[in-house]
């Protein structure tokens, strides 16, 4: 009942509501920028450390991996492809692809990286549907497919929410990308434009496009061929994960690259 | 209490009429036998009398049975009537003029002013309705509708003339407006699998699926003249703007550009000869207008980010509202036509989905104004008036709501309320109040009233 007597009083009130006045009231930038909030301030000015490791390194797709890092003097703590994380702990995760976590500690005493590889073992052949059971270990890197190789070289780019710009901290997983496509000029490209649950449909296909074309704006610049590369949005209509957590947001806020493979289309 | 209650419940009515106000001015310079309640919102009180049945044919009951529950509800959730409620009305069954007695339905308990009453039955196949309305206040000449229908008799028929019935009474005591009882809305299903594009009555009634492409379809909108179907549907190119015609029930050529490029959410002019929409072609997601053919595609925006969800206003086809993602957070703007003019209309939060109401003074949308991880912020509907820019919140702390679409009278908006992962489509008026829901599987979204 207040509720529908304070509707009335904004519709008829002649006092129009000021764009500004209500802009100031609007955390937009704060809001914009989750993965690196800060989550335990501290005064101190001494350099943070970084370290994190992933046990076993090397899986078959399916199987979990246990991420752990430790950080010192860092205000602001984010895993790539996790998102914002506490300055210490473990966390399980089972990547679909070869998957590069990097560590960033920043503190009021500078930035600290690290990073650890989970690779993904795929028996020799094409694409693995399901593992197979019995064949552990198997497939040392030296005999890699050209799609082991690619996955094991190429990784996706992850994004802020509702951003579209490609964060610092992916530029060198994005340069390590160019590198290897440019060095495999036959090899051609789909990048994909993810996004996480939140917001409209209509709307985050669009922005998943803006993914997707940051990346290959990059990729170009870089000096791959732009006709190697092939755009889709997938919006929020294909997640990688459909937790409501912002592990999973941070998963689905992405631009997938994958091999477009002839007879793809 | 019960006074506070009484007054307070009388603010939607008042706010209603507000919004309706110029509305039922448009329709003034029209001949009208009875303008819509007094100027203070009040209602016009009517009894829809169960219809007698004229014979015992094996159909009549049943058919008699839909019409009845199909024609009360209708002028039940016209937004306009004060409805004698089945309990409070006299028991009979009037079959014609000569069979009321018109003091029985204007005494108390019903107190009706207008009383709608008639006869149904089925014989060789044909279903024969007839179909009457009285204002129990003039005694002489009492009569203000007399119809009488005949078709085939089918359930979908009993519905369709009870809508026509409804729809003609609408008409005659709601200023002029045409009701919304023969509408249908177009919305977006995933009961087969995939998301696919289905219709359904107004009403929820009637629903069936209208794409089968296999890949996810969104964003459907009905052509003004009901005979073509605009939607994008993900193909291995990208998205692409699929126009389907309900006549011939394929889709008719509409070229979208670029091979890999995005373009989504269509949207046609009231008159039916543009399409606007949102296409990635020249590298970023920008508003597009195109005639209904694809052809003479013109670019309206040029700026960084996404644009999308283009809604004309229909009364002038000479401006456009949409959301833009410029300055950060999707917010809604409108520009002319030619994309000069451009306004920007919410102030923050979360701003999507806009829908022009057909007097083309509002816009409805959803809107989540303390959008962020970890705020407090829900996504309602909201409406607003465009010159002004003052807003109504219509949605309350329900669910996650979404794809606002006005029907043609303007009185109502469908909506996709998302209550624990599960979508479904709702109406309600549009000062928020009488929220019903229409859909009740779980899955379906994105509805868009058609215009007639």
């Amino acid at each position: 009942m207040q509720g529908r007597l304070n509707i009335l009083g904004a519709f008829f009130s002649v006092i129009i509501l000021l764009a500004a006045s209500v802009l100031a009231g609007c955390n937009e930038d704060s809001s914009k920028q989750p993965a690196t909030q800060s989550m335990a301030p501290t005064t101190s000015t001494t350099a943070p450390t970084a370290t994190i490791s992933a046990t076993p390194s090397a899986i078959p797709v399916g199987d979990q991996v246990t991420i752990e890092w430790q950080t010192t003097d860092a205000s602001s703590v984010s895993i790539t492809g996790i998102g914002s994380v506490p300055s210490s702990g473990t966390r399980t995760v089972s990547p679909p692809v070869t998957t590069t976590y990097r560590l960033v500690a920043k503190g009021p005493g500078g930035r600290a990286e690290a990073a650890t590889v989970v690779t993904i073992m795929k028996t020799p052949v094409t694409v693995v549907v399901q593992p197979p059971p019995a064949q552990p270990a198997a497939a040392p890197a030296t005999t890699q497919t050209p799609e082991q190789e690619f996955a094991a070289n190429v990784v996706d780019i992850f994004f802020d929410y509702d951003a579209y710009e490609v964060r610092p901290d992916a530029q060198s997983n994005l340069s390590k990308d160019a590198a290897y496509l440019v060095n495999h000029p036959n090899l051609n490209i789909i990048i994909g434009g993810y996004c996480d649950e939140r917001g409209s449909n209509e709307y985050n296909v669009a922005l998943g496009e803006n993914r997707a074309n940051s990346v290959k704006d990059a990729l170009v610049t870089a000096g791959v061929a732009a006709n190697r590369i092939h755009v889709v949005s997938y919006g929020k209509e294909k997640p990688f994960c459909t937790d409501s957590t912002e592990e999973c947001w941070q998963q689905n806020r992405r631009a997938g690259i994958t091999l477009d493979t002839p007879g793809h289309e | 209490m019960n006074l506070h209650r009484r007054i307070i419940s009388l603010y939607p009515i008042a706010l209603i009429a507000a919004l309706l106000l110029t509305l039922t001015s448009l329709a003034s310079a029209q001949d009208e036998v009875h303008a819509m309640g007094g100027t203070n919102g009040e209602r016009l009180r009517i009894a829809a009398a169960t219809f007698k049945a004229t014979n015992t044919d094996a159909q009549t009951n049943a058919l008699k049975a839909t019409f009845d529950a199909t024609f009360y509800n209708d002028l039940a959730s016209a937004g306009i009537f004060d409805m004698v409620s089945r309990s409070l009305a006299p028991q009979d069954s009037p079959g014609s003029p000569s069979e009321i007695k018109v003091d029985s339905w204007s005494a108390a308990p019903a107190n009706a002013t207008m009383v709608a009453f008639g006869s149904i039955g089925v014989s060789n196949g044909k279903l024969a309705v007839s179909g009457w309305v009285f204002d129990t206040h003039n005694t002489a000449n009492p009569q203000v509708v007399g119809k009488q229908y005949n078709e085939v008799a089918s359930q979908d028929n009993a519905r369709k003339v009870a809508h026509q019935f409804a729809d003609e009474i609408i008409y005659r005591l709601g200023g002029g407006i045409n009701g919304i009882a023969e509408t249908k809305i177009y919305y977006v299903s995933s009961r087969s699998g995939t998301k696919e594009i289905w219709a359904m009555d107004y009403d929820g009634q009637n629903a069936h699926q209208v794409t089968n492409l296999g890949t996810i379809s969104i964003s459907p909108r009905i052509s003004p003249d009901n005979t073509k179907l605009a939607f994008a549907s993900m193909g291995r190119q990208g998205w692409a703007i699929h126009v389907f015609s309900l006549e011939l029930n394929r889709d008719l050529s509409f070229p979208t550009g670029t091979i890999g490029t995005s373009n989504l959410t269509p949207a046609w002019s009231g008159n039916g000869e543009h399409l606007a929409f949102s296409s990635s072609r020249s590298g970023d997601p920008d508003i597009w207008v195109a005639d209904s053919r694809g052809s003479k595609a013109d670019r309206l925006t040029n700026t960084k980010g996404p644009d999308v969800a283009p809604t004309w206003n229909p009364r002038t086809n000479a401006q456009l509202a949409w959301v833009s993602g410029r300055s950060g957070l999707p917010q809604i703007y409108i520009m002319d036509a030619d994309g000069t003019n451009v306004q920007r209309l919410t102030d923050g939060g979360y701003a999507i989905s806009p829908s022009w109401s057909p007097n083309g003074q509002f816009l409805t949308f959803s809107w989540n104004r303390k959008y962020g991880p970890g705020a407090p912020g829900g996504q309602d509907i909201y409406v607003m008036d465009i010159a002004s820019k003052k807003w109504i919140q219509l949605t309350h702390g329900s669910g996650s709501n979404d794809y606002p679409s006005w029907a043609p009278d303007g009185r109502h908006i469908v909506f996709e309320r998302s209550l624990g992962g599960h979508s479904d489509l709702w109406m309600m008026l549009a000062d928020g109040t009488e929220q019903k829901q229409l859909t009740h599987g779980g899955n379906s979204f994105m509805p868009n009233w058609s215009w007639k």
